[in-house]
């Protein structure tokens, strides 16, 4: 059984120029992983601190998002085109759901920068 | 800062030259411009903004533009006009309404934005441009393309409102309607805009692209006679325009030209389509992803780019999000329109009943300035109010008619009477 996967140009940087594999992952986290082997230069790019692959990195199998198939426990199926894009729709995660305390601790990983300065620790008096 | 602006990854803070980029190299997370305040301060004052045009560039110097830019279209500077009568129905005292259904070229905000983003087009040596849209993003670039002779590829879902596809290809762009929603169109975009040189506003020009939306709360707080209001209610597609208010507000603090007040951000979306108001209800971090069913259809993106953002400048203003039926957005369309003269599109119907349900329910006080964000057009989705009015048989050229006509109408308008009294 092997699936197609397609990389995103922002990975390229990080994959010696590869814009796709072959892969012969059963779900998400072997694929996942496999990547990581394949492009050890990727992986800490994938992972925040945490651990956690980036909340910003979206996985969509034939066009659909893979959150809608089950996620994780989604089996991969022969012939499978996934898809791999980071950023055009954010904020969501595998891993995320955690209902936020508010503070500056529980909002990291979640969403760190003041979107006027930039910064994590937003120094505009937010 | 040698340009006077410059791209910032929105997460890890790494900063990059100015490029047709929208996703940071080390982490993956979404970019943002960075204007450098210092430079503007010297030029971004209340006297050279009222000496300047009449339309978005007029804040020109808080853009990511070149500094010698000069704009092909006169986009922004819409009415902020007071709302008594819908006040009134609603049970508020000093309600505003930003009308931005009257924004220029092509009657929603999305002119702004647009008019940003082929500016950059420009300056990036882009022959084509393109986007992926729930309509009046498509009119938008279409019709600013046209302008600037630039070539276009707009993709949209293939369900949509046919004033929208219409409005788009009388301007010569290219259309490609796609069998999906919006979250399907923009996913191929964002790969379209890997493989071809092209620049596509709301992928690889997005960060300039939404600076465009800032000038909805320059314009605001300007027109307020240079103060914040109290609270701001404001559709949620993508997510982008709240913090882009948001931002605007800031910037404006920061360079001394409003007084530091807060400001509660409200922002609205329709049931069937609720990801982001549906996190704030919660408390979630994270966005939900949905599968969009509903009328709205420019606010039908079921995975917002900036939910995560808008979800969080809504809660640390200490606002509120709410979503509302199809039935009560007809309806709210149509007492905007009775009360206020303004026909809006389906989003407008949005944000005018999650208005309503936020005084309704206390969220906000009826005496605060509160401004209410209407974005589009009504002429644009005549189709919502199909069968919503009655015509009556014609009748013929001669007076002694009309007053029969007058007759029948008052009879009509009595047994309505006694009808709801009789229920009452």
């Amino acid at each position: 059984m092997s699936v197609r996967v397609l990389l995103p140009n922002a990975f390229q940087k990080h994959t010696n120029g590869a814009r796709e594999i072959e892969s012969n992952a059963a779900n998400l986290p072997q694929l996942i992983t496999e990547i990581e082997t394949n492009f050890p230069a990727l992986k800490t790019h994938l992972r925040d601190e945490q651990g956690q692959v980036r909340r910003f990195i979206n996985f969509y199998v034939n066009e659909e998002d893979i959150r809608f198939l089950g996620n994780d426990k989604y089996a991969f199926q022969d012939g499978d085109e996934v898809l791999v894009i980071p950023s055009i729709a954010g904020g969501s995660s595998a891993e995320s759901g955690t209902p936020s305390a508010g503070s500056g601790e529980s909002r990291r990983g979640v969403c760190c920068c003041c979107s006027y300065c930039g910064q994590e620790e937003c120094i505009c008096g937010d | 800062m040698a340009a006077g602006y410059e791209l910032r990854c929105r997460e890890c803070g790494k900063r990059f030259e100015n490029a047709p980029l929208s996703i940071c190299d080390e982490c993956f997370s979404p970019l943002e411009v960075q204007c450098d305040l210092d430079a503007a301060r010297k030029t971004f004052t209340r006297e050279a903004i009222a000496a300047g045009p009449s339309s978005m560039w007029r804040y020109q110097a808080l853009l990511p533009v070149p500094e010698h830019y000069k704009p092909t279209t006169p986009a922004g500077w819409t009415p902020l006009i007071e709302a008594p009568r819908l006040a009134q129905r609603i049970g508020a005292r000093n309600l505003w309404i930003k009308n931005d259904a009257v924004c220029l070229p092509t009657l929603s905000f999305k002119d702004r934005v647009v008019a940003v983003a082929l500016a950059n087009a420009k300056v990036f040596g882009f022959d084509t441009v393109g986007c992926s849209s729930t309509g009046n993003l498509a009119n938008a670039v279409a019709a600013d393309a046209a302008r600037l002779g630039l070539k276009t590829y707009i993709l949209v879902p293939a369900d949509l409102e046919p004033a929208k596809i219409l409005n788009t290809q009388v301007y010569g762009a290219t259309l490609v309607r796609i069998d999906g929603n919006y979250d399907h169109v923009n996913r191929l975009c964002s790969q379209i805009a890997d493989r071809y040189n092209w620049g596509f506003v709301n992928v690889n020009l997005r960060p300039y692209y939404a600076e465009g939306s800032k000038t909805v709360g320059f314009e605001i707080a300007e027109q307020l006679g240079w103060r914040l209001p109290d609270n701001v209610v404001v559709p949620m597609a993508g997510g982008s325009l709240i913090t882009k208010i948001r931002k605007a507000f800031k910037e404006l603090i920061a360079l001394g030209l409003v007084e530091d007040k807060p400001v509660r951000f409200f922002g609205a979306q329709a049931t069937g389509c609720s990801p982001i108001s549906t996190a704030v209800k919660t408390g979630a971090d994270a966005i939900e992803p949905q599968r969009p069913a509903t009328i709205a259809r420019s606010l039908a993106i079921g995975n917002p780019a900036d939910g995560v953002y808008a979800a969080r400048a809504i809660r640390d203003s200490g606002g509120w999000a709410e979503d509302v039926s199809d039935v009560e957005i007809v309806s709210a369309i149509q007492e905007l329109a009775e009360t206020e003269g303004i026909f809006t599109e389906t989003a407008g119907g949005v944000t005018t009943a999650v208005t309503a349900r936020l005084y309704a329910h206390g969220r906000i006080h009826l005496d605060e300035l509160t401004v209410s964000c209407i974005t589009g057009n009504g002429l644009k989705t005549t189709d919502v109010l199909e069968g919503a009015y009655e015509q009556h048989a014609a009748i013929r050229p001669r007076l002694s008619d009309f007053e029969n006509y007058l007759a029948e109408a008052s009879e009509e308008n009595e047994l309505v009477v006694e009808r709801v009294s009789s229920l009452g």
